[in-house]
């Protein structure tokens, strides 16, 4: 660790070039986000005489969301232990994390073909069927890139470049801010796109 | 002990290159300066080309009713010549010279993120060739570079619709995949220099001892960090509507055309500005180089940057004066454009201020830098005609637009960055460019340019349109469409007077010393052309303009300064071994690849090559996490590692 960070290039802010970036990239993901979410806000009443924000199941996305919001609580704990130098620990919540990302997924999953199937309301029915599922697909991309970002550091664990001395600790860290960014960006929208239009539709 | 050999029998399938000689050595290259010069080369090509589809639209429009290219021909070709020109020629230019000078400019060995770096190059490229194999799939797209909804659903020409059912949503899914693998190059780039401007900066070197070429870049990355997902998200839609039938600016179903006017513009207006602030940073090296003074309000320069950073993104509206928004938002929108010309005329009256009484020498670089600071004027003003609502009714879709970013564009961007490369060939190659070849070039393209565009004003507010592909004879127009074809066929020759300069020089040019302009900022102290390394010993800043500071007295008059001055040596003696240079890598390469791949699967609807494209990007995405950016020395423990 010494030899590490005497090794280590000095950066103006004290922050590692990795952790600066991600911040960057996060903050052009927020416009990305804004700008879905604005087009599906304006479309919202546009349904073309289909289904509207009255199909959703708010009680199970509810589950879904929380499930979600305690990968965010995983995450912490798998970024503590490799703090702790506890690569056990480290593995463990990383996996966890990793897969109740997953169970979110298989719930979106499971709640587009009810919305497909059961209510007929297919990605070409209305201005607000395109705009709700390009939508919250984009931010699935966003979770399944984070499970796979989370498989990575799990398997660089046994590959060394995650140590137990506590190098690797950067990549790990990275990856959390990503996968609470995700995670905030998901209560956004779970109460834009779902609670709200729900709310004034019924 | 297994772990390791994993590590090792993972990486056989591509073995880490570790030379960085010939063809591959460039392909793998993660070196900010060669990624630099690829990223110039490239520009100039797609330049070159989106310069001839120009030359075709002047010479249908040289005469009335002329027969060279038919309408749908014609339509296609002024939607890639902006395309082009925007996506593939200026902002990699651009790009060229922040990778290139940036980290020589604020005393780094490389950018941030090397590899990343590698991959914008890459990307950006994938996403050129991935554009122009349109050809293949029906045509390229054809409803202009701002492409409005709804004519993207029905194609340029409905009237005589000839084309076979699907060519027109293939041509608006080559618009819109084309565009966003360049933007994610963009993107890319953006966090990488932003990264590179905030951490890696050598010691001494503060904010406001920056060059200003490197404020405009940072300001350029934040603008391109927040205006590229806007037009990402825009142009998913619009993918999600020409392929998959989705309803976002149908108004069949519910959806709003005007919306994608928002949305581009949103992102179109900062784009304008990151096509223009390189080249601002660029002539505010140059001017005060070729005046020997400093540069005349520094502080007035970067701020009135960063405003124009901020204003950018509140006046997309100006776009759209004549879309019906009504009274209040035009007249709002009007004012703020009104506004941002402000911090545009700080710096003309800056740059002006730094040549006034100055010791000028009129090198090539600095006569194209005054000759921006001409041309780009004269754009600026017809830009404020523009803000007057009224006014801007009638001068809306027809030459004078054309003529006015033109003005800036060509006038301002391409007279910019081509004094820069002037002014850095030296240091790049080692070797000085052709004097007498580079003054006959400015001449040749200011007379050319101000008669292929200067006239475009006149058309304008005679009336004549643009995105017409003939016009009637008895108009009037005759006699200024056939100047300012002249006038386009005199920058082409220009042009190429350029690229013979430029490669004859580079081979066969006299030998230039480090210094050879008696500059003020740091790249000038390392050798023509830069080891790779960039430095043995990274400079000490304790000056805006370093250089100067090192060479001159702060007097008057300035009289050299004795040689040996430099505290370089003591700051960081001892630090030669710490040298960490990234290794090459395969990896950003075969990532781009997967990108046009998934891109020609959604453009034929086959999951399959989609499904292919995105396993190519994954596999390289994972194995790029799993290589260090730097490989431990041979001889060093693990514990060592670089992390
Ligand atoms: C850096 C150089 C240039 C840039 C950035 C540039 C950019 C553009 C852009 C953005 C458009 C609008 C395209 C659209 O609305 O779809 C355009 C149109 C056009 N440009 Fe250029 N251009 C450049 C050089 C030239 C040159 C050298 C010529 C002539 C020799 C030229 C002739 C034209 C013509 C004829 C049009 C079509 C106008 C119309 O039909 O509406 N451009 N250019
Ligand atoms: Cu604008």
């Amino acid at each position: 660790m010494a030899t590490e960070t005497a090794h280590a290039p000095q950066t103006n802010f004290n922050v590692s070039n990795e952790k600066m970036g991600m911040w960057a990239f996060l903050g052009s993901e927020l416009l990305f986000f804004g700008a879905f979410i604005t087009v599906y806000l304006i479309y919202v009443p546009r349904t073309a005489d289909g289904p509207g924000p009255e199909v959703f199941d708010i009680p199970f996305t509810s589950v879904s969301t929380f499930i979600l919001l305690m990968s965010s609580l995983a995450m912490v704990l798998a970024l503590a232990g490799i703090q702790d130098r506890d690569l056990r620990r480290f593995r463990t919540w990383t996996l966890a994390t990793a897969l109740m990302g997953l169970v979110f997924l298989g719930g979106q999953l499971y709640e587009f073909t009810v919305f497909v199937q059961q209510d007929g309301l297919g990605l070409t029915t209305s201005a607000f069927s395109t705009a709700f599922y390009v939508l919250t697909s984009f931010h699935k991309v966003h979770v399944a890139i984070g499970v796979l970002m989370l498989g990575t550091l799990w398997f660089m664990s046994f590959t060394g470049r995650i140590r137990a001395d506590g190098h690797g600790t950067n990549a790990v860290e990275n990856v959390g801010l990503y996968w609470h960014f995700v995670d905030i960006i998901w209560i956004v929208i779970f109460t834009i796109v779902y609670l709200i239009p729900v709310d004034l539709a019924t | 002990m297994s772990a390791v050999e994993d590590r090792q029998g993972g990486s056989n399938l591509f073995r880490r290159p570790s030379s960085t000689a010939g063809v591959r050595g460039w392909l793998t290259t993660t070196d900010h300066k060669r990624i630099g010069i690829m990223y110039f080369v490239a520009a100039m090509i797609f330049f070159m080309v989106a310069g001839i589809e120009a030359l075709l639209l002047r010479l249908q429009l040289a005469t009335p009713e002329a027969q060279v290219l038919d309408s749908d021909i014609y339509s296609q070709m002024f939607t890639m010549h902006g395309v082009t020109m925007i996506f593939f020629a200026l902002m990699p230019l651009s790009a060229a010279f922040f990778n290139y000078l940036l980290p020589l400019m604020i005393g780094a060995r490389d950018v941030a993120f090397p590899r990343l770096n590698a991959l914008s190059l890459w990307v950006f490229i994938a996403g050129g060739i991935f554009l122009y194999s349109a050809i293949f799939f029906g045509g390229y797209p054809d409803t202009s570079w701002v492409n409005y909804a709804p004519i993207q659903e029905v194609g340029a020409d409905p009237a005589g619709y000839t084309l076979e059912s699907g060519a027109q949503s293939n041509r608006m899914l080559f618009y819109s995949l084309g565009i966003q693998i360049a933007g994610v190059a963009s993107l890319a780039s953006a966090v990488n220099f932003i990264t590179t401007i905030l951490n890696m900066r050598a010691p001494g070197m503060t904010f406001m001892r920056m060059p200003v070429f490197v404020w405009m870049t940072l300001v350029v990355s934040f603008l391109m960090l927040f205006a590229m997902p806007i037009i990402g998200v825009a142009l998913w839609q619009l993918m999600f509507d020409a392929g998959y039938e989705g309803n976002f600016f149908r108004p069949g179903a519910g959806g709003e055309p005007i919306l994608w006017q928002h949305l581009f513009w949103l992102f179109g207006h900062p784009e304008v500005y990151i096509l223009i602030l390189p080249a601002f940073g660029i002539i505010s090296e140059i001017l005060p180089t070729f005046s020997r003074k400093p540069l005349f309000g520094y502080a007035a320069i970067v701020f009135s940057g960063v405003a124009i950073g901020f204003l950018g993104f509140g006046v997309w509206a100006h776009h759209m004066f004549t879309s019906g928004l009504g009274p209040v938002a035009n007249a709002a929108f009007g004012l703020t454009t009104m506004f941002i010309a402000v911090p545009t005329g700080i710096k003309i009256f800056n740059w002006l201020g730094t040549m006034w009484f100055g010791t000028l020498r009129y090198r090539v670089p600095m006569m194209f830098a005054i000759g921006l600071v001409a041309m780009f004027t004269i754009g600026g003003l017809s830009g404020v005609t523009h803000a007057i609502v009224p006014h801007n009714a009638q001068q809306h879709e027809t030459y004078y637009v054309v003529a006015h970013f033109h003005y800036v564009l060509f006038g301002g961007s391409v007279f910019g960055l081509f004094a820069g490369t002037y002014y850095w060939f030296p240091k790049v190659f080692g070797r000085m460019y052709n004097e007498r070849l580079g003054q006959a070039h400015f001449w040749l393209q200011l007379i050319g340019f101000n008669l292929a565009f200067g006239p475009q004003h006149i058309l304008g507010l005679e009336g004549m349109p643009r995105r017409y592909y003939t016009y009637p004879p008895g108009m009037g127009w005759d006699l200024w469409n056939l100047v300012s074809t002249i006038g386009g066929f005199i920058i082409a020759l220009a042009v190429l007077l350029f690229v013979i300069n430029l490669i004859w020089s580079a081979r066969k040019g006299p030998a230039a010393p480090e210094d050879p302009w008696d500059a003020r900022t740091v790249e000038w102290m390392t050798s023509s052309p830069p080891p790779q390394h960039n430095w043995d010993v990274v400079p000490t800043i304790s000056h805006r303009d370093e250089l100067w500071h090192r060479k001159y007295t702060d007097e008057e008059v300035p009289r050299p300064v004795p040689a040996g001055a430099s505290p370089d040596h003591e700051a960081s003696a001892g630090a030669e071994e710490d040298i960490h240079l990234p290794d090459p890598s395969w990896w950003p390469l075969v990532l781009a690849a997967g990108m046009p791949i998934a891109s020609w699967g959604v453009v034929v609807d086959s999951w399959w090559l989609i499904g292919a494209g995105i396993v190519v990007m994954l596999f390289a995405g994972v194995a790029w996490g799993n290589e260090p950016a730097t490989e431990p020395e041979h001889d060093e423990q693990p514990g060592t590692l670089q992390p």
